[in-house]
């Protein structure tokens, strides 16, 4: 057994929201740089080389790489040995955001939803917490823009629709979008398990580096294919037609019921921030 | 590039064409989902409006705080289609152009053509970069509403693309 102290967990997710906020992650910077490279549409090259020089201005200034700093995403996966002492672990994280928002004048993006009063400190964030093996906690801070969150969708298919349905699920996701969520996207799709269970594995997808492929083969399969299918739809960064809609396609996956076949497309914009590390 | 110094003129606004880059140089106001619920009901009751709609050019953002010695914080468009019921109403007021990103709805594109105006195209998730084009910034309206009250904002060589112009062309 191995105590860890929720105070320790506070600071490391303080210390993972201050940067994520301010940078995008390295796989995504490489994947947009090929992307402008290859890119031959003049209103798409001069977006791409804005973003480029964007994620440089924040890094160099430590200003928030976009403006919509997100709600926060927390994924605590907390191995069975670990005994945690300290104030409650929720309280740890929501104080961790509370103070990262404040000290890195990020915005305050969190509301009621029914009279929309921001609660003006960014909290609640939304936390999933796993029990795994071992005496470690792996953390992972995701900030999510909502741009990209409102252009996502869930599609409950026919066991009959197999990977061909599955693949124009997140096809058609991604067309829907159009300009709207700040293409070129990451797409994150989860596959099987329950409807709640499934778009959690679509946002967990979406914590993979871009280019690292799922290791079971018909997965991998399933996301070139994805990817190419959405490259030839032409939207092109910011909509303005163009090679490059989608930067890649990770999926994760799960048994499901022998009636269904769950996909949840988790839509994120080309401003990929997720920082991990584990204590 | 073209460079543009606002009030945006009828002029100006019809040599526009869609496709064509901008710099934009002038006041902007900032104004999102809540503030323009807000404007709306305000219009609705016959109350008069905390700024002059007319020859505006309104901005869909919302910045986040400015650090202690800059201007302004991390201040990109977001997603103009939430306003795609609001958008026809401005612009039947007077307002000359908007500037957010993304596709809007063909109610709003008829709207640009019957009041000559522009919907400019900002580079989504730009925000950084847009932060040091803005010169001056100060909340003129509705401060409760935090990141989404609204800021009248001096900016100089804001870079944008015409997404739609008053001709009915549209880059999307």
């Amino acid at each position: 057994m191995r105590k860890i102290n929720t105070q320790a967990i506070e600071e490391t997710v303080y210390a993972l929201a201050l940067k994520a906020g301010v940078n995008i992650t390295p796989s995504c910077l490489n994947a947009m740089k090929s992307a402008y490279e290859k890119e031959t549409g003049e209103a798409c090259a001069f977006a791409l080389k804005t973003l480029i020089d964007n994620s440089e201005i924040a890094r160099n200034g430590q200003l928030p790489v976009c403006q919509d700093t997100g709600m926060a995403v927390v994924i605590a996966e907390i191995g069975q040995e670990v005994y945690l002492e300290g104030k409650p672990l929720s309280t740890a994280i929501n104080n961790a955001v509370k103070r990262a928002y404040s000290d890195g004048y990020f915005r305050k993006s969190v509301c009621d939803p029914i009279t929309r009063a921001n609660t003006a400190d960014n909290t609640p964030a939304v936390i999933h917490t796993e029990i795994t093996e071992g005496d470690r906690i792996k953390l992972t801070f995701m900030p999510k823009g909502f741009g990209s969150e409102n252009m996502s969708r869930l599609y409950m298919l026919k066991p009959a629709q197999g990977v061909e349905g599955i693949i124009d699920a997140i096809t058609q996701t991604v067309k829907l979008a159009g300009s709207r969520p700040c293409p070129p996207v990451y797409v994150g799709a989860g596959i099987g398990g329950t409807f709640d269970s499934c778009a959690f594995l679509a946002k967990k997808a979406l914590t993979r580096d871009i280019g690292e492929h799922n290791p079971r083969k018909e997965i991998e399969q399933i996301e070139r294919l994805a990817l190419e299918r959405i490259n030839a739809l032409n939207i092109g960064c910011q909509g303005f037609h163009g090679a490059t809609t989608a930067l890649g396609v990770s999926c994760e996956w799960a048994p499901t019921h022998i009636a269904g076949l769950p996909v949840a497309v988790n839509i994120q914009c080309h401003c990929v921030r997720c920082e991990k590390e584990i204590i | 590039m073209i460079k543009i110094t606002l009030p945006l003129g009828k002029d100006c606004a019809s040599g526009l064409k869609a496709g064509d880059s901008v710099l934009i140089s002038g006041t902007i106001l900032t104004a999102r989902d809540c503030a323009h619920k807000r404007i709306c009901a305000m219009l609705d009751k016959g109350e008069p409006l905390p700024f002059e709609l007319k020859d505006a050019v309104i901005y869909y953002a919302g910045p986040c705080p400015a650090k202690p010695g800059r201007v302004s914080g991390s201040c990109g468009p977001t997603t103009s289609a939430r306003m795609d019921s609001f958008a026809p109403r401005l612009l039947d007021c007077g307002l000359g152009a908007i500037i957010g990103k993304g596709e809007m709805s063909e109610e709003v594109g008829q709207a640009l053509i019957r009041n000559r105006a522009v919907y400019f195209a900002g580079i989504g998730g730009a925000g950084a970069l847009y932060a040091d084009s803005i010169v001056s910034s100060e909340c003129i309206a509705f401060p409760d509403l935090l990141s989404e009250a609204v800021y009248r904002l001096e900016v100089k060589d804001f870079p944008a693309v015409v997404a739609t112009d008053c001709h009915g062309g549209s880059i999307y």
